[in-house]
């Protein structure tokens, strides 16, 4: 099967830290690929590499074969390689309705659908996921008024409002209660399987990333140390070091 | 009574105050044009400021375009009063926009405290340039095309443009707010990051926002500048420290990011302004300060913050459920 992402020998380096040294790893379309490691292993610096948050030191990155290393951030999103953020973000002014409204995929906004209302279709589509994630009777308050898991549910509403073919969710179980974390579990596995997004996960709740993903990166001191199936990884030496500090 | 009845009172009201405010008050016609006027400040620089986020001193360049082209076409041609003028207000329009057009890519890039500063700067130079350039009269100035009659009927005359011009605005930013551009904005507003990693066009939206503000404050221009009757760099076209500064506090005072928010604010501002012209002549500076202080120590959300802060039912926060929301469109 042909790779969604590939990440080529990504270097990226801030000052005299280096964050990620030559790491490579593919997506394949339609799969839920974990990205695991040790608090300052350099897995969110990888996603804004990905994203073009910030250039990379070296390496490429292409989506869809296509070669994204040099575009910015919204021209990525655009091609429908989204990211939702370990320090949850949404518009904390606007209510839940307009937060999901103006998530629309923006690829193809003319002039004349930038000065006009959403049609009725959008408003529906809105609610529907508001209700797939839990959020329906909250819907006419604002965002930023909602507890820190709500907000994570809706940033994740968001993003399938997006209709991304691609999602890369960093640390979506972070600061949610357990129950709500099944929950979200599942609808991450509904996403991938229903809707067909590929998703590629940081994740520190290995309960959560063991059951979720097919496929696991680990990265530690800015390199890939290890890759392979959950219950491989699980038993990978280096892996279970360099979580207990051996390494 | 419902919101919707409520609702068209209130504009009904404001509308037919707006229209026999003169006819009833002749010798305050000159106080209620600048009122409009006022208004039409607070609203435009509502729109960046409060609603995308973007604190703007630099829009008062915008009207200073606009009182310097229209009088200059009417100064260089032969043209009619009447035509004049509104040749004058469509070209200063056309140059408003084009320079929020060109300028705004380059400046809209800055955020927060650097774009605040770096619109400051901009003011502030466009009115040394214009007091120093001959071609428009330098330091001295220059004088719009008299109105052909009486005093009285010139007020009246460019009243009801500055009246036509600062509703014309409010409906259009009543429909735009409502529109994907508002919500943009708005997004911008709240976490311009998360809009750009959401694939939001953000600069398209920005420029096209304060292109909407430099078309009112171009059209605006003409008409101040003929009802003053001299356009002086400083004091009136580019007066920074004056509209600059005011524009932005009636904003604050009546609700950043809301619609009413800067016209109740103007309205506020301008009546309580001119109280102090009135009963502390030679102090009104003084009290136009203290009032500043107040207003953003004790209202920093402003009027219609507060109120919703206070009852945000009234603006439509609230939790409805399935069956409660059914029940709600069956009674309506």
């Amino acid at each position: 099967m042909s790779a969604l992402l590939e990440v080529h020998n990504v270097s990226k380096a801030f000052g005299g830290v280096v964050a990620n040294r030559d790491i490579s790893l593919r997506v394949s379309r339609g799969r839920i690929v974990g990205l695991i490691g040790p608090n300052g292993s350099g897995k969110t610096t990888l996603f804004s590499s990905i994203v073009g948050y910030h250039p990379v030191d070296s390496g490429s990155i292409t989506f869809e074969g296509r070669e994204i290393t040099s575009l910015r951030v919204p021209e990525i999103a655009r091609l429908g390689l989204v990211r939702t953020f370990q320090q949850t973000r949404i518009y904390g002014k606007m209510n839940c309705i307009q937060n999901m409204q103006i998530s629309v995929p923006q690829a193809r906004a003319t002039v004349g659908e930038m000065f006009s209302r959403f049609p009725p279709e959008v408003t529906d589509k809105a609610e529907a996921l508001l209700d797939f994630v839990g959020l329906y009777s909250k819907r006419f308050l604002r965002a930023g008024d909602l507890s820190f898991g709500q907000q994570k549910l809706l940033e994740f509403a968001m993003a399938l409002m997006n209709q991304p073919q691609m999602l890369l969710l960093d640390e979506p179980t972070a600061g949610i209660n357990p129950t709500l974390i099944n929950g979200l579990i599942e609808r991450l596995q509904r996403a991938n399987a229903d809707l067909g997004i590929t998703l590629l996960v940081i994740e520190h709740n290995m309960r959560v990333i063991m059951n979720l993903a097919e496929h696991i990166y680990c990265l530690a001191h800015g390199e890939l140390l290890a890759d392979g199936a959950p219950a491989e990884l699980q038993k990978d030496q280096r892996v279970i070091d360099a979580y207990l500090g051996a390494h | 009574m419902n919101d919707a009845t409520i609702r068209g009172a209130v504009y009904v009201l404001v509308a037919s105050a707006g229209l026999v405010a003169p006819l009833l008050f002749p010798n305050f016609t000159i106080q209620l044009a600048f009122l409009w006027l006022m208004v039409l400040f607070a609203l435009t620089w509502d729109i960046l400021g409060g609603q995308m986020g973007y604190n703007s001193f630099g829009n008062i360049l915008l009207f200073g375009l606009g009182c310097y082209v229209t009088a200059v076409l009417q100064r260089d041609t032969e043209l009619g009063f009447y035509v004049s003028l509104a040749a004058g207000m469509g070209l200063s329009m056309i140059v408003a926009v084009a320079a929020a057009a060109i300028l705004g890519p380059l400046i809209l890039a800055m955020r927060g405290h650097y774009f605040a500063i770096c619109t400051l700067g901009l003011g502030i130079a466009v009115a040394d340039i214009f007091a120093g350039w001959d071609y428009v009269g330098a330091g001295s100035g220059i004088v719009p095309r008299l109105y052909p009659g009486e005093v009285a009927d010139r007020n009246f005359f460019y009243y009801y443009i500055l009246f036509a011009l600062a509703v014309a605005a409010f409906v259009t930013l009543r429909v735009l707010y409502r529109s994907r551009f508002g919500l943009a904005i708005n997004a911008i507003r709240d976490d311009e990051d998360k809009a750009e990693a959401m694939g939001i066009h953000t600069t398209r939206y920005k420029v096209a926002a304060w292109m909407v503000a430099a078309f009112f404050l171009g059209l605006a221009g003409g008409p101040v500048a003929g009802l003053v009757g001299f356009v002086d760099p400083r004091d009136l076209a580019f007066a920074g420290p004056t509209f600059g500064v005011w524009m932005v506090l009636m904003a604050i005072l009546g609700g950043k990011g809301t619609l009413w928010g800067p016209v109740i604010g103007a309205v506020v501002f301008h009546i309580t302004q001119e109280f102090f012209w009135t009963y502390f002549l030679g102090w009104q500076r003084v009290m136009l300060g203290l009032l500043i202080v107040l207003i953003v120590v004790f209202f920093p959300m402003g009027i219609m913050g507060w109120l919703r802060e206070k009852r945000p039912r009234w603006f439509g926060e609230v939790v409805r459920g399935e069956a409660e929301a059914k029940a709600g469109e069956r009674a309506a």
